[in-house]
């Protein structure tokens, strides 16, 4: 073999080991995941909306849009009469449909004696994650072409209207159900509203988890590396104390990290209640004292969680350099609730995938807030409950691990896959 | 007194046995040697017997505790100095030898004044560890070791990395600390310095001791002039 070939050989050799293959191969997975699942939501949105209507009207004009909604929508309930309004947005529910359209009464003759007919939009909105508000905008689209129809037919038939009415006819007052709470507000905006949650409170999670775990881990790492771990072994002090020494200062960390965090959220949504249009107070859209307290102790108790599973990998890191790959199953726990939680609202998830983000640890603060706007205090104090038993259990592996040999000898019976291994 | 009392000691790393039924005893104030080839068994000896890694099979008594029942009041009494050891490179000399004074009581003054002159590097004392270099790690590390004045002090190649002077001091210190009662025992690959520091050794291959007892009557035995040749003799 040429030099050439045999220095490739070697680096190869050393690249190619299955600690940096399987990142990879788990990343192309859950980016493919992710690809497949936006497939099946583009296709949904090609089909046409679940929506039902009352038509109080029933005049030309209002005719008009009943046609327009017939030929571009699945309708699944139709009506003539107000008095069905709750009984047709229970049908449109039940059907999974998104909105229930009322065309009010003299629509037809408002926009003929120059006023803007009026419609009212009941929307069942059902999460507020990115992906989730995509599939109402689509609706808004088709309701904002009833306008446009109403115009065309006004303007073909050289009525008498006043211009601005021809060109926009119809009024729209809109009113979302969204978890058991009726606000006056289209999921669009409600959706705009909660972007924060959706989008930055994930993140921020994700970077806190993923720092102070590689911290705790290359911590480890490095006690184990420059030989001081085995002197703090030997000195008369318990195994549990060192551990517990360790978890406390690491505890320490997080609890200032919590406090940083919550110190810039509580500003951010501040910012958010009191700028632009929109206050969200008025809406009871905002978080209590009490709901920062509850968010602050999921995430305190999430990143103790998050240090004792760091620890526990710790023990297996033979140096720095293992150390940066045993941080991947933590980003990687921190990553998926991370992309869930931004696109895709809890309580819309299908059972099986709620009881997977359930089970991931770090989900919990990324759903706090949110869940706290619309009071589900269920799901955050189940939440608590479930990673402090997590943590407790993590902690009580790593101090078993301190007591054994598998700290030094890091004995983890590992497996050569590497594709040059010889045969013999 | 006996200080170490180890009977027929076997540690297996899964199914390798890293050694295999070893014996030896270490009276107060003796210094003993564990000689041997790399990997024949000496650290993981020592390991085990400083409360590091988990007896397989076999006894081990150190000044009257049982290592298996009683590790916590073993470690009151000895010290480790592995030899590869690292001291926590942010901490300055005098802060990581006060660390460590701390988990041995009152005295902490004193322990950490004791482990200043056996390092015995002057203002250096005062910058952190991180900028050490290797021969003043291992002063730091032998004052550590020596400073709490323990009825064992178990030494893996405690001269190790050192060039000559410092390695000179090291070895007359631990001398001096088996002269007050200290019972020593540590594992070396110089000879020299085994020749010269141990009262008596014990040559260790492949997980099991083939040779013990003093330096002299060893030589003696195989009619070698110096430790080295003993040992090739009865490796061979």
């Amino acid at each position: 073999m040429s030099a050439l070939g045999n220095i490739i050989k070697k680096e190869l050799k050393e690249l190619l080991t299955p600690s940096t293959i399987l990142p990879v191969i788990i990343i192309a997975l859950l980016f493919g995941t992710i690809g497949s699942s936006m497939e099946g939501i583009q296709e949904g949105f090609q089909e046409e909306p679940v929506l039902g209507y009352i038509n109080e009207d029933d005049n030309n004009l209002s005719s008009i849009a009943t046609s327009y909604l017939d030929n571009n929508s699945d309708i699944v309930f139709k009506s003539f009469d107000i008095s069905d309004k709750q009984y047709g947005l229970e049908q449109v529910k039940q059907k999974e449909g998104l909105a229930l359209i009322v065309i009010k009464e003299n629509f037809s003759r408002d926009i003929l004696n120059d006023s803007r007919g009026e419609i009212e939009v009941y929307w069942i909105m059902k999460g507020a994650g990115i992906l989730d508000s995509i599939s109402s905008e689509f609706t808004e689209r088709i309701i904002g072409s009833l306008g446009s129809e109403i115009s065309k037919f006004l303007i073909e038939n050289n009525t008498t209207v006043n211009a601005s009415i021809a060109l926009w006819p119809t009024s729209r007052l809109d009113t979302t159900y969204f978890k058991d709470r009726v606000i006056e507000l289209s999921p669009g905006t409600i959706a705009g509203m909660l972007s924060s949650q959706s989008t930055f409170i994930p993140i921020v999670i994700m970077m806190l988890i993923i720092f102070a775990g590689q911290m705790i881990i290359s911590s480890m790492a490095m006690e184990k590396e420059n030989k001081t771990l085995e002197t703090l072994l030997t000195l008369p002090v318990k195994r549990t104390s060192i551990v517990t020494g360790k978890i406390a200062a690491s505890a320490s960390i997080g609890l200032l990290f919590a406090v940083i965090y919550m110190f810039g959220m509580r500003n951010y949504f501040q910012g958010f209640q009191m700028s632009g249009q929109l206050n969200l107070a008025d809406y009871d859209l905002i978080l209590t004292s009490q709901d920062f307290i509850l968010v602050g102790i999921s995430l305190f108790i999430t990143l103790i969680s998050a240090l004792a599973l760091c620890m526990l990998l710790g023990t297996f890191a033979k140096n720095y350099k293992s150390a940066q790959t045993l941080v991947f199953p933590v980003t990687m726990l921190a990553m998926i609730p991370m992309f869930i939680t931004m696109f895709v609202d809890f309580d819309t998830l299908p059972l099986a995938l709620k009881g997977f983000l359930f089970a991931i640890p770090f989900s919990h603060p990324m759903m706090a807030p949110r869940a706290l706007i619309f009071n589900d205090y269920l799901l955050v104090i189940g939440g608590i409950i479930y990673v402090s038993i997590f943590a407790a259990v993590m902690i009580m592996l790593v101090v078993w691990v301190f007591k054994t040999d598998r700290l030094l000898t890091g004995s983890v019976k590992r497996y050569k896959f590497s594709i040059f291994r010889k045969r013999t | 007194m006996i200080a170490v009392e180890v009977k027929n000691l076997v540690k297996n790393y899964g199914s390798t046995e890293a050694v295999k039924g070893v014996s030896f005893n270490v009276d107060n104030g003796e210094i003993f040697g564990l000689i041997g080839p790399n990997g024949a068994g000496k650290t993981t000896a020592l390991r085990v017997i400083s409360t590091l890694l988990q007896i397989t099979s076999g006894s081990v008594n150190i000044l009257g505790f049982d290592l298996r029942k009683k590790p916590d009041e073993i470690r009151k009494l000895i010290s480790y100095l592995p030899e590869d050891a690292g001291a926590y490179k942010n901490l300055t000399g005098r802060a990581y030898l006060r660390f460590i004074a701390n988990f041995f009581g009152k005295n902490t003054q004193d322990i950490v004044s004791l482990g200043i002159e056996i390092a015995n590097l002057g203002d250096r004392i005062d910058d952190k560890v991180d900028t050490y270099s290797k021969g003043m790690k291992r002063r730091l590390l032998v004052g550590r070791a020596l400073m709490i004045n323990p009825k064992l002090a178990i030494l893996d190649e405690p001269t190790s990395g050192l060039d000559v002077v410092n390695a000179q001091e090291i070895r007359k210190i631990i001398k001096n600390t088996a002269i007050e009662g200290t019972a020593v025992l540590l594992s070396s690959h110089n000879m020299l310095e085994v020749e010269y520091l141990c009262d008596r050794i014990a040559l260790i291959a492949d997980g099991k001791i083939i040779e013990e007892g003093k330096p002299k009557f060893l030589m003696d035995k195989y009619s070698a002039n110096n430790i080295e040749e003993v040992f090739v003799k009865v490796v061979k």
